[in-house]
């Protein structure tokens, strides 16, 4: 039965998958992609993989849908939304396959996982929550660098402004309808979202959650607040901004030189401080998260009407 | 068995993706397929992690770090994208413009 439900779901996600490089229209990949992430969430929970489901459904199919949907808002202002077509691509077919068939090959061939237990190093990582006890204790590199990538695409991102657009707000200009979906919808949900966001990282200690999928809700709340024209939107000058963006990988690596002084080496927490120090880096990283997606998604300063 | 399923799919997204970033022109599509082609290798990654006892949590920290990592770029590919569309008019790379 259950192998029967898994075959049904693939075959769906492949289904949406080939609608959105293959359908006709732009829009309409869009909204097909974002059906397909959250489908792929359900595929990663049928895996017992929750954190990933978590993940993928706020980022993959949340912010990225946001990012997209937005970018083709921007593309249909200059108009440039608009595509041919697709024509049959032969050679592009035979590369695909190609490449397709040798992964479903190497899926055969793998040898058996030899994986290190971690079961019996965890109470040392001071949190309950595997996942969480690899990325931000045993791995901990990854995660510092991976903040660090979200400032250089950010920083990356706003290199593409113009020099007059500078000091504008950030983003598309939005107008929510007084008495609209969008005005009540920026009233309700901010406060839900805030309580669950907040809760997930709170949780991801001991079980499902942690501090990038908090982060993306808290992110979610804050554009819906923006798009709902509650909140001003934000400016690359404001000090608070800019504050909120370092806080969180300053916070961390403050954390792993205080490992270099006092403890093993750079990164390293000690297991009677682990829970402590797990909890404040996530909550400062959570900070830095939510506002460093906010500001990827929202894009460059816009240069107001002057585009359209 | 159903391990199997999962990561046979994510070997045929990564074939769609890869499709779709060679024949498609509009860079919005080619951003879309790229995407696929992350998340069809993320589900082979964890399916291939999901064998033997239980789930291993590292794969799935990476897998986490590498969504995030996947949303940073696209969001730097589509301000590249709308820059484009701002300087030339489309959003199709300058010699394949002709092709569409």
């Amino acid at each position: 039965m259950s192998l029967v439900l898994d075959m049904a779901l693939c075959a769906l996600i492949l289904g949406v998958g080939l609608a959105t490089v293959a359908g006709h229209g732009v829009f309409r990949a869009v909204i097909f992609f974002i059906t397909y992430g959250l489908l792929l969430a359900i595929g990663w929970a049928r895996l017992g993989a929750y954190d990933v489901a978590l993940a993928e459904a706020a980022i993959s199919a949340g912010l990225t849908g946001v990012l997209l949907l937005a970018a083709h808002g921007r593309l249909r202002r200059l108009r440039a939304a608009e595509e041919a077509p697709l024509r049959p691509n032969l050679p592009a077919a035979l590369v695909a396959t190609g490449i397709a068939l040798a992964l479903g090959w190497a899926w055969f061939a793998l040898p058996d996982p030899t994986a290190p237990d971690l079961t019996a190093a965890l109470p040392q990582s001071g949190v309950g929550n595997p996942v969480t006890a690899v990325l931000l204790n045993f791995r901990a590199w990854d995660t510092l660098l991976e903040a660090i990538i979200l400032l250089a695409a950010l920083i990356g991102l706003w290199m593409l402004a113009r020099d007059r657009a500078w000091d504008n707000p950030l983003g598309l200009r939005y107008h929510a309808r007084a008495g609209g979906v969008m005005a009540s919808f920026g009233r309700v949900l901010p406060p839900i979202g805030l309580i669950f966001g907040i809760y997930l990282v709170w949780a991801g200690a001991e079980m499902t959650g942690g501090a990038f999928q908090g982060g993306t809700v808290l992110a979610a709340v804050c554009l819906v607040s923006i798009m709902a024209d509650v909140l001003p939107a934000p400016r690359i000058a404001q000090p608070a901004w800019r504050l909120a963006l370092v806080f969180g990988p300053g916070v961390f690596l403050l954390s792993g030189v205080a490992g270099a002084v006092f403890a093993q080496g750079f990164l390293a927490l000690p297991p009677e401080l682990a829970k402590p120090a797990i909890v404040t880096i996530e909550a400062a990283l959570t900070l830095s998260i939510a506002v460093t997606l906010v500001l990827l998604v929202i894009g460059p300063p816009d240069e107001g009407g002057q585009d359209a | 068995m159903n391990l199997t399923v999962f990561a046979l799919t994510g070997a045929a997204l990564v074939g769609l993706g890869v499709y779709g970033l060679i024949a498609r022109v509009h860079m919005l599509r080619r951003i879309m397929a790229f995407n696929l082609i992350g998340s069809g290798l993320f589900l082979f990654f964890g399916a291939a992690g999901a064998r033997g006892v239980g789930l291993d949590p590292i794969p799935q920290a990476l897998i986490i770090t590498g969504i995030v990592v996947a949303l940073s770029a696209s969001a730097l590919a589509v301000g590249l994208v709308v820059a484009l569309a701002r300087s030339s008019g489309t959003a199709c790379l300058p010699d394949e413009a002709g092709d569409t």
